[in-house]
């Protein structure tokens, strides 16, 4: 096993990450830090969040053996994290419930966070509710348009949710419009980042939180199928699953590590979100990394059939595991994911997340090339119920 | 001595405080900049920060998104805004330029190359909104070979330690940003801003700008007391969104001139005192 020990003090994962924000968010960002120094190791701390994701969250989430979809294939056995299966029916929560718990030491009474799907969001006014913190959620209004379920969930649950109109009006103007909000309000503000992208800390933080996808799944893989699996698959939009489930895997070479990134409409339709396999690194929301831009460093604006992946950055921990060779990136069509969408909900009976049925598309093009005792792991990061208006105007369905 | 330099220091002879117009370059569109620049020049402008626009500029309030998005519909590029330096430079040779922007545009150029096309344009340095210190040491250096001053941003959290650190990597003047937010945001505290003004000048010889919140004459006015040079971008900008297409030099122009007389008359009485 080869040591890893990214990032460097300054938030650096080789040339990516950093720190890439006017002076006047440094300050904020320096108090983060120092809080998430000091209570990152804190038992008091830790602890309190290991009760959070078992008795709240609804943790450890099972690794199922997908039999019926695996013996279609007729080659690789599949496994599943099932993320569906946590409480607000996403890994996103894992993420919130951390920061929640920091802000509240911290002191800040309010929260704020960027959504793209809506995940995000509706796993923040969760933990607001829950936490009685004032929440607001910051959403593209063509995201809102897409994902008026969620807008309403989070309604529901006690924040509001602001319409972003900016630039795309989706998820890279939400992360803009919520930075704003952040540095005007920094006093009483915590600004609850959704994915591994953003300035440092919240790369690594996010990271951290959301690594317990990937240590639970290295003790139940041995349990359940006898071994650590050969390749582990997880769609990639920011890269949060992803992150959370490579992570733990990291050092352990034999393993494959695959980020799966939405190909839209194909790669060569110029209309996709596959930030890795297509972009040029650069300076986008605080850090660098791969971007989906033009010739003169605009920002491109982006398209998946899932919202969630529907973004032109990606964390820079991805950028640097790319470029390092540990990690490997590719991307699959909207068509292909609705296609695993479908496969999933008949031959498992499980309905994943269009953001998720990226991962499984790919796993369907592997497991067919690879011997029956091989093993491919699925981060099955959410369900798809969010969806079902999606999946049905695709399908010329009207509900 | 660059002409940043050189503007400064005739200015504190003259015991007057520097005008700094910003405004975003292709707003309302391309034909206008150059006629604007001059205007602004016409008007008091001491120093121009010309902004490029960006499809994601985070840390600024919504008339600089929208001047931005209106540029950037128009395909305004990094390179058009050099171009337009350059065409500025062709019959203005003193007033100093600064090419003000986000990382992202930059990087896409490359450092170099953008360094090399300030200096050909007649551009006399760059400011980058998101890098801090920590980020900036090589376009600092860029810039220093090619003799451009890199401008750096001081905001009222900023810790001594990097006060410190910014005023040994800062060149031409600091801009300190008056307020917690983003640009074009609410009122300013003038006491706040003076004492953190004297405490800034334990640090640094450098002269010090301040902006983010200063709207007119009369803010303008107040804050100039304390500081060497006042900043005004949101409220020009929002002046120059309502005034008709053809008339938009001539309406920033009347904008700035009440605000320059407005520093001169204070600076001139404390002129007079200081010598009498």
């Amino acid at each position: 096993m080869r040591m890893y020990d990214l990032p460097d003090p300054g938030g650096h994962f080789g040339p990516y990450g950093g720190v890439f924000v006017a002076e006047t968010l440094i300050h904020a960002l320096d108090e983060l830090r120092s809080a998430y120094a000091r209570y990152q190791k804190d038992p008091e701390f830790l602890a309190e969040f290991a009760a959070d994701l078992k008795h709240y969250v609804g943790r450890p989430s099972p690794v199922y053996h997908a039999k019926r979809w695996s013996a279609h294939f007729g080659g690789a056995q599949v496994y599943l994290k099932r993320e569906d299966l946590n409480h607000t029916g996403a890994h996103k929560i894992n993420n919130v419930i951390g920061q929640a718990l920091l802000a509240r030491r911290m002191g800040k009474p309010r929260v704020i966070a960027e959504t793209g799907a809506g995940m995000h969001g509706v796993a923040a006014a969760t933990i607001a509710a829950r936490f009685g913190m004032q929440c607001v959620v910051y959403m593209g209004s063509e995201d809102i348009r897409r994902q008026a379920q969620n807008v309403y969930r989070m309604k529901l649950l006690g924040a509001t949710v602001v319409p972003v109109e900016s630039g795309s009006k989706t998820l890279k103007d939400a992360l803009n419009e919520a930075m704003r909000d952040w540095v005007t309000n920094i006093e009483n503000t915590f600004y609850i980042i959704g994915t591994v992208a953003g300035p440092h800390p919240y790369p690594m933080m996010v990271r951290d939180f959301q690594s317990v996808i990937g240590r639970e799944a290295r003790e139940q893989m041995p349990e359940l199928a006898g071994r650590q699996p050969d390749a582990i698959l997880a769609c990639v939009g920011g890269g949060s699953n992803a992150m959370g489930i490579f992570y733990p895997y990291i050092a352990d070479e034999k393993v494959r590590l695959v980020g799966v990134e939405a190909a839209g409409h194909g790669l060569e339709s110029g209309k996709h979100a596959a930030t890795l396999c297509t972009g040029k690194p650069g300076v986008l929301h605080g850090n660098r990394t791969y971007l989906l831009q033009d010739e003169n460093g605009q920002i491109i604006e982006t398209h998946s059939v899932s919202a969630g992946l529907d973004y032109p950055g990606v964390g820079p921990e991805h950028a640097w595991l790319k470029d390092s060779g540990r990690a490997e990136y590719v991307a699959v069509t909207d068509e292909d994911a609705l296609q695993a969408f479908n496969d999933l909900c008949r031959l498992e009976g499980i309905m994943p997340a269009l953001e998720s049925a990226h991962a499984l598309a790919y796993a369907a093009k592997m497991a067919p090339r690879m011997k029956t005792d091989n093993i491919l792991l699925v981060n099955l990061s959410g369900r798809g119920d969010k969806d079902m208006h999606t999946v049905a105007e695709k399908t010329g369905i009207k509900l | 001595m660059s002409r940043i330099a050189a503007a400064f220091e005739a200015l504190r002879n003259q015991g007057r405080k520097a005008l700094i117009p910003f405004i975003t370059a292709g707003d309302p569109d391309p034909a206008t900049t150059i006629a604007v620049m001059h205007a602004l020049v016409e008007a008091g402008a001491d120093v121009i920060e010309l902004g490029v626009p960006f499809s994601d500029p985070m840390a600024d309030g919504p008339v600089i998104q929208r001047s931005s998005e209106r540029a950037l519909r128009q395909g305004v590029s990094l390179k058009d805004v050099l171009g337009f330096v350059a065409e500025f430079r062709a019959t203005d040779k003193t007033t100093p330029v600064v090419v003000f922007g986000y990382a992202n545009p930059i990087e896409a150029m490359g450092v170099e190359r953008f360094a090399d096309a300030v200096k050909a344009a007649g551009g006399d340095g760059a400011l980058v909104v998101d890098y801090p210190p920590e980020e900036a040491r090589h376009l600092v250096e860029v810039l220093d070979a090619r003799g451009l001053d890199t401008i750096f941003l001081l905001s009222p959290t900023t810790r001594d330690a990097r006060l410190k650190e910014i005023a040994q990597l800062g060149r031409g003047y600091l801009y300190y940003v008056s307020l917690k937010g983003v640009t074009g945001a609410a009122n300013i505290d003038l006491a706040d801003v003076g004492a953190r003004m004297q405490h800034i000048r334990k640090f640094t010889q450098l002269p010090l700008g301040v902006g983010f919140g200063i709207r007119d004459a009369a803010s303008a006015k107040a804050l100039a007391a304390s500081c060497d040079g006042v900043v005004i971008g949101s409220a020009l900008i929002q002046e120059i969104e309502k005034s008709p297409r053809d008339d938009v030099a001539e309406c920033a122009r009347r904008f700035m001139a009440p605000i320059r007389e407005a520093l001169d008359g204070r600076s001139a009485d404390k002129a007079r005192a200081r010598t009498g």
